[in-house]
């Protein structure tokens, strides 16, 4: 494990589902987990979007559709181990059943700051996969000279 | 980093030693491979499963919706989709188009899902004739009780905790092939498994139990399949296989 990626462990921002999509990752699909991580960027800064439209309308009052959008986030944030991500979710979700129009506010801004945080460094993560992979290609070249 | 299942797999060992899964029974390989439907409305956890089926050898079928996957096992008539009565889904196999629908052995949906939840998918699929043998995995990030007994009561396979892991996969897939064979015996003696459930209830005793709880053989069934000790008989496969997998509860 990268001194990064046990890091981001250690802060809790990345938990064992995680480690289980990497064991997914193999020969046969080689970018498992940076296809899966993308997929999960887009939908969350959509639903990111559609929780800040829904709670800056000053005659807002949907709290079931924010918690949907919730759920939605909650569960793609489980499901690649974004745990931190995952954990202020749930907060937030407690919130928004109470009708807390400010706790939510609060929930979100600490949301968008987890997930930029999440999206820095799993960015970070792959860059320094890529250079890695790049870095042991040149030392040891596949198959050619055998 | 083991499986999180509450009851132990020992009923599964022992299962696996009474099924004769040498490579030359009767199946070629094409029919040895577990097709599976995955329904799930997020498009993260579909990319997931179907990895997760991949790596374990299956083949997979991911769709969005309850009613995608209606349509793709051809239990939807045109007229199904303005959810007029449910009891004319009981019968229909092939839409007017003469459209057969999708073969699959397996279906492992998500509960949550925005028109038809995974419940009212599995309620669906249990009321049709030609669908309701076909084991139907329910999958939550929310461990209710409620929700769970619900689902099994309904004929849910297992409930499965989100996030599904590997080793529930492999676990599903193992289970699901030691129990195929069974399977079409129990369909081709028309055995309907919520019989053997009720069978194996104290309180009833109005039909008549195909695996009676004492351990003597059944008469539905091979004698290669079972021996005369209980773990091996289909009865027992419906307590073990309401094995929910708890993860920490927040």
């Amino acid at each position: 494990m990268s001194r990064l990626l046990a890091i981001l462990f250690h802060q809790g921002v990345l938990d064992e589902q995680f480690l289980q999509l990497q064991q997914l990752q193999d020969e046969s699909s080689p970018n498992f987990v940076s296809e899966v991580v993308t997929i999960y960027f887009h939908e969350s800064e959509k639903l990111l979007r559609n929780l800040r439209g829904l709670l800056l309308d000053r005659e807002f009052s949907d709290y079931k559709k924010m918690g949907i959008h919730l759920n939605q986030f909650m569960g793609s944030s489980s499901s690649i181990g974004a745990k931190r991500v995952r954990n202020v979710c749930v907060a937030f979700r407690a919130a928004s059943e109470q009708n807390n129009r400010a706790g939510c506010l609060r929930a979100l801004e600490l949301l968008e700051h987890e997930y930029c945080y999440l999206k820095n460094k799993l960015h970070e993560l792959f860059q320094m996969e890529q250079q890695r992979v790049l870095a042991a290609g040149v030392r040891y070249p596949l198959h050619q000279q055998h | 980093m083991g499986s999180n299942s509450i009851v132990s797999n020992r009923w599964m060992s022992e299962k696996m030693n009474c099924l004769d899964l040498s490579p030359n029974s009767n199946s070629d390989n094409e029919e040895e491979e577990v097709h599976v439907l995955a329904v799930d409305d997020s498009f993260v956890d579909r990319k997931v499963i179907e990895r997760l089926l991949k790596i374990s050898s299956c083949k997979v079928t991911a769709v969005d919706s309850g009613w995608g996957a209606l349509k793709l096992l051809g239990l939807l008539d045109d007229e199904e989709e303005d959810k007029s009565s449910s009891s004319s889904s009981s019968s229909s196999f092939s839409s007017s188009a003469g459209f057969e629908g999708l073969k699959v052995d397996l279906i492992i949906t998500d509960y949550c899902m925005p028109g038809m939840t995974g419940y009212e998918l599995l309620k669906k699929i249990k009321e049709s004739s030609s669908f309701r043998e076909i084991p139907v995995v329910i999958m939550s990030s929310e461990n209710v009780m409620a929700r769970i007994d619900r689902c099994l009561e309904e004929g849910a396979e297992e409930f499965i905790a989100k996030p599904v892991k590997l080793s529930d996969v492999k676990r599903l897939r193992d289970y699901y092939m030691a129990t195929r064979e069974i399977r079409s015996v129990q369909s081709s003696s028309n055995v309907n498994k919520r019989k053997l459930q009720e069978s194996f209830d104290v309180s009833t005793s109005s039909s008549p139990p195909s695996i009676s709880p004492s351990p003597s053989p059944s008469s539905a069934s091979p004698p290669s399949l079972f021996s005369s000790s209980a773990p091996c008989s289909p009865s027992s496969l419906d307590s073990p296989t309401r094995r929910i997998k708890m993860t920490s509860f927040d």
